[in-house]
C-alpha cells in the first residue's frame, strides 16, 4: 500500500472515530409471547427492508438475543435516529419443558426448547446490565401487567437509568385494555399497538425518535 | 419437601413445607451473591424464602440469571417471586438535590412448582403452598 492511501486511512479512522455518532442498541424485552419479534421484524421491515426472527405461537420460539444493526428511523419533525435492535427472549422466572408438549412437541425437543430458552433469558438479562442504551418494553394488552416480572424488570430498566417506552401490544384483540398498562406505568410513555396489524405503529415510532435520541 | 418429628414422643410425622423468614439485618450483611446463593440452595430443597426487606433491582436481575442456569428438566423449574410495591423514600437532603430511592419490601421466594400466587395489592400478599 502507497504512503498516500495509508495517510488517507488513517486520517479517515481518525475522523470517523470523531465524528461519528454512537449508534444506541434499543432491546426489546417483555414476558414470552407478548409480540416482541413480531415489532422487531416490523421495525426492520419499515425501515430496513428485512426481518430479524422467527414468530409462532409456541413460548420461547425466540432463544437468542438477535441483533439487526444500522437501523434509521425518522421522524415527522424531521430528526431521526440510527439504532441497533435487540430482539431478546421472552424473560422469566420459571420454564418448565412440560408446557412445550402442550404444542406437540415430543420430550427431547421440548427439553431442548427449555434448556435454550433458559440459557436465552440469562443472555438477555446479562445484555440489559452490560449492552443495551434503551428498552421497548413489550406488554400483551390482554394479560395483567401487574405481574411480578412486569414489575420487576421495569424497576431493573430504571435502575439502569435507561430511556424506555411500553408498548402494549395485541389492540386488535376484542379484550385488549391498554388503559390497564398506562396506569401500571404512569410514568412512563405507553403506546397502545398492533403489530400484527400495523394499527398505531407510527406514533411508536415517533415515540422511539423522541426518547432514543 | 422437609419432614420434622414432633419431639412430644408422639410418634405422628408432620409432613410440610419449611417457610425460612430471613431478617433486613443478616441481609444487609451479606453481598449480592451471597443473598441470591442463599435464596437459590433454600427454594432448590422445597423452602419458602421471605426476606424482610426486598432485593435491589441489580440483584433481582441476577437472581433471573442464575435462575435460569439452576433450571433442571424434572427437578427444579425455576421460581415464583412476589414482593410489595417499592415504596418512595425521600428525606430531606435527597428532596434537596432532587433524588429519590426507592426502598424495596417484604418479598416471598419458593420454587414455582410449590408457591402460586392467588392476589397481591399494595399491603398484602396471598398465597398458596404445596407440597411436592
Amino acid at each position: 500500500m502507497d504512503i498516500f492511501v495509508q495517510t488517507k486511512n488513517s486520517f479517515s479512522r481518525f475522523f470517523s472515530a470523531f465524528f461519528k455518532r454512537k449508534r444506541s442498541k434499543v432491546g426489546i424485552y417483555g414476558p414470552p409471547n407478548a409480540g416482541k419479534t413480531t415489532l422487531a421484524n416490523r421495525i426492520a421491515r419499515d425501515w430496513a427492508g428485512d426481518t430479524v426472527g422467527t414468530v409462532s405461537e409456541i413460548p420461547h420460539e425466540t432463544r437468542r438475543a438477535l441483533r439487526r444493526q444500522d437501523i434509521c428511523i425518522s421522524g415527522s419533525n424531521g430528526h431521526s435516529i440510527t439504532i441497533d435492535i435487540v430482539d431478546t427472549p421472552g424473560v422469566t422466572t420459571k420454564i418448565d419443558y412440560k408446557e412445550f408438549l402442550e404444542y406437540g412437541l415430543d420430550k427431547e425437543e421440548a427439553i431442548t426448547r427449555s434448556r435454550e430458552a433458559t440459557e436465552g433469558v440469562a443472555e438477555a438479562m446479562h445484555w440489559l446490565r452490560e449492552d443495551i442504551d434503551g428498552v421497548i418494553y413489550m406488554l400483551d394488552s390482554t394479560s395483567d401487567p401487574f405481574q411480578q416480572v412486569n414489575i420487576m424488570m421495569i424497576g431493573i430498566i430504571e435502575s439502569r437509568k435507561l430511556p424506555v417506552i411500553i408498548a402494549a401490544n395485541k389492540i386488535d384483540l376484542p379484550d385488549a385494555a391498554p388503559q390497564k398498562i398506562r396506569s401500571a406505568f404512569p410514568q412512563h410513555p405507553v403506546v397502545p399497538i398492533s403489530c400484527l396489524e400495523g394499527k398505531n405503529i407510527e406514533e411508536l415510532y415517533e415515540q422511539m425518535v423522541h426518547s432514543f435520541r | 419437601m422437609n419432614r420434622w418429628c414432633i419431639p412430644s414422643g408422639d410418634k405422628k410425622m408432620l409432613q410440610g413445607v419449611q417457610i425460612d423468614l430471613i431478617s433486613q439485618e443478616s441481609l444487609e450483611n451479606m453481598t449480592s451473591m451471597e443473598k441470591i446463593h442463599l435464596i437459590l440452595d433454600k427454594v432448590r430443597q422445597g423452602t419458602i424464602v421471605i426476606l424482610e426487606k426486598g432485593l435491589e433491582p441489580d440483584e433481582q436481575s441476577k437472581l433471573i440469571e442464575m435462575t435460569m442456569k439452576e433450571i433442571l428438566p424434572d427437578d427444579f423449574n425455576g421460581i415464583e417471586m412476589e414482593t410489595y410495591p417499592s415504596r418512595e423514600e425521600s428525606s430531606f437532603l435527597s428532596r434537596l438535590i432532587g433524588r429519590h430511592s426507592a426502598s424495596t419490601r417484604l418479598t416471598v421466594i419458593g420454587p414455582a412448582n410449590q408457591l402460586k400466587m392467588i392476589k397481591k395489592d399494595k399491603d398484602q400478599i396471598s398465597a398458596w403452598i404445596s407440597t411436592r
